[in-house]
């Protein structure tokens, strides 16, 4: 076999391989184009997820080093913070201008404000307590 | 305030709600985790309330809810009695669980707002997200108000249960995954409110079949429901800071009601499915009025203050009954008379004593009996058989043996404090009646023991003036 015959095998199959690669990105691109939307909305989706589970691994861990004693200011604090749920709260009401939604907002508001003030006040009288009382 | 901005606010609020839990791992750290949480809190409010495009009108109306529930709650917190702390805790939790169904509504009319679509064209991850907001919401506020009616004694604490009350939760249950399927797949507000209204009822039949001292378990595992709830909507609403919290009040009520499930050596699922106390209960009446009264030895007021007198070592082991006299005062009196005479005074506390976790260690602060004073279980059980006396006020199924040996008893396994390897035990009870579980307390009849009858709070003082005789 002599260098020019190699030389243009060599060519033939490198032109091949070109083909196939143009045809397999069409493929691609015509099977794959529905699902990149859809990998779109899930990606902040499972974001999120994401940071859900990390929190939850992070919640147990900080949540077993409570002492049992503390265990009742334990459920006052979760408490108030859970109330954080009014951030929904405000952006429903204070964003776009559905009255529904600023009615709804407004309830949200004002529960979530009656769990944030009176949980931590309630965890305060409580540590206040707990506080108090070293020197017996 | 741009909106990098505000997310980063979230990120520092997060991380404060962290640093308020971790606080809790000893009461020198607490206040000031108290304090990182309330910050975190501020800062999450203004944070939000500055983002881009508020309305004028918004924030005016969310002000006005700030300050009529805080001021609310405000009131509620400091006129609260400590001895009243599960039902405040359990009529918050109902809050934050209306909270999140009325925000998973605002979100439905005004889906534009958080960027999930548009009115009556929501997408359908969000409405997953949505329904399930609703739906634990909606159960966190129906089961938290019957446990404020039952811990309030605005209802009975005694399990309701019925034929069929299973199936008929499970039948509501299949409903309640049948209604979100269609509310997804049609994004009716109809169905929105269907779901709601149906959780709600789902909430009410789960709660009822609990009993009174269940309370513990159902308490923790509402706070629980209620963080997931948070978390709900915070998938709904994509926001990181409501999913960050809502995990970690999950995650902690869940831990909490495993502690609490774990006190009494009992699933879960044996909890909820409710009835406990109810059956037992009736039998050992029954039991009861066949038999012959077997003896028993009482004494008063005196010779326990005479015996207490001459302890070196006394181990007080506190229970609801004293919480329900309001006996914390006078016994902290007592306690502080007995070493003044010498005596070395500790209290041992049960997990499932009270009704609420750490309800006990709450009610002993505030009577001024001091940190060190208070043990655990674990910590102190190995110390009773070097004691000469434990008084038992208002507490029973959590020092019964029939735990340790008596196979068929309704709380066998459970951890009991050893209060029998005292040489002296004293019961303080009003009558010979039997404990929640309704287990007859093998102690009462034994040589060493010597019943008190009488109101707690009663008997206290009585011993409390023969000391300072």
């Amino acid at each position: 076999m002599n260098p020019t015959d190699l030389a243009n095998q060599a060519q033939a199959t490198a032109e091949r391989a070109l083909a196939m690669a143009a045809q397999a990105r069409m493929m691609a691109e015509t099977t794959l184009a529905p699902v990149a939307p859809i990998a779109a909305a899930a990606e902040p989706f499972l974001m999120l997820l994401t940071i859900f589970l990390l929190a939850c691994f992070v919640g147990y861990y900080v949540v077993w080093n409570v002492t049992p004693a503390l265990h009742s200011p334990l459920m006052g604090v979760t408490n108030a913070i859970s109330s954080v749920i009014i951030v929904g709260a405000i952006l429903a009401t204070g964003l776009g201008d559905s009255w529904i939604a600023k009615f709804f907002g407004f309830l949200g508001a004002t529960l979530a404000a009656v769990n944030i003030f009176g949980g931590f006040l309630v965890t305060r009288r409580m540590l206040a307590m707990f506080a108090g009382k070293k020197k017996g | 305030m741009a909106q990098s901005l505000t997310t980063f606010a979230y990120l520092i609020a997060s991380v404060l709600f962290i640093l308020a839990l971790r606080g809790l791992s000893h009461p020198t750290t607490s206040r000031r985790g108290n304090l990182y949480g309330m910050v975190g809190m501020g800062i999450a409010i203004v944070a939000t309330l500055l983002r881009p495009g508020m309305e004028f009108s918004g924030i005016v109306i969310v002000l006005a809810g700030l300050v009529i529930g805080g001021g609310i709650g405000t009131y509620l917190a400091s006129r609260i009695q400590m001895t009243s702390l599960p039902q405040l805790v359990a009529a918050f939790h109902s809050l934050v669980g209306l909270a999140a169904v009325f925000v998973a509504a605002a979100a439905f009319y005004n889906p534009e707002s958080f960027g999930i679509g548009h009115a009556g064209a929501i997408h359908g991850g969000s409405l997953v997200e949505m329904s399930l907001g609703v739906a634990i919401g909606a159960i966190t506020f129906s089961g938290s108000v019957i446990a404020f009616a039952k811990l309030q004694a605005l209802m009975s604490g005694a399990p309701i249960t019925f034929k069929g009350q299973h199936w008929l939760n499970l039948g509501i249950g299949i409903l309640l995954v049948v209604l979100v399927i269609a509310f997804v797949a049609t994004g009716s507000g109809v169905l929105f409110w269907l779901i709601a209204i149906v959780a709600l009822a789902l909430g009410f039949l789960l709660i009822i079949p609990i009993g009174g001292a269940d309370m513990p378990v159902v308490v923790s595992m509402l706070n629980s429901y209620s963080g997931w709830a948070a978390a709900g909507i915070g998938f709904t609403l994509q926001n990181l800071l409501l999913v960050v919290t809502g995990a970690l009040v999950g995650a902690s009520g869940a831990i909490l009601s495993y502690i609490m499930c774990k006190g009494m050596n009992r699933s879960i699922f044996n909890v909820l499915l409710g009835g406990f106390g109810a059956e037992a209960g009736g039998a050992a009446k029954a039991d009861g009025s066949g038999q012959p009264a077997r003896p028993v030895k009482s004494g008063s007021p005196e010779d326990a203050a005479y015996i207490m007198r001459n302890a070196g070592k006394i181990i007080i082991v506190p229970g609801y009954g004293m919480a329900v006299a309001q006996a914390q005062q006078v016994l902290r009196e007592m306690g502080d008379l007995l070493k003044k005479e010498g005596a070395e005074v500790s209290y041992a506390i049960h997990p499932v004593a009270g009704r609420m976790p750490g309800h006990m260690n709450v009610l002993l602060a505030e009577a001024n009996v001091p940190y060190e004073e208070v043990h655990e279980l674990e910590e102190i059980n190995p110390e009773f058989a070097e004691a000469d006396v434990a008084f038992v006020i208002g507490a029973n199924d959590v020092t019964n043996p029939a735990a340790k040996t008596d196979k068929s008893s309704a709380i066998y396994g459970m951890p009991i404090l050893d209060v029998e390897k005292a040489k002296t035990v004293f019961f303080i009870k009003r009558g010979m009646a039997s404990g929640y579980a309704g287990v007859e307390n093998e102690l009462f009849f034994r040589d060493n023991t010597m019943m008190l009858f009488g109101d707690a709070k009663k008997v206290t003082q009585q011993i409390v003036q023969a000391l300072q005789k």
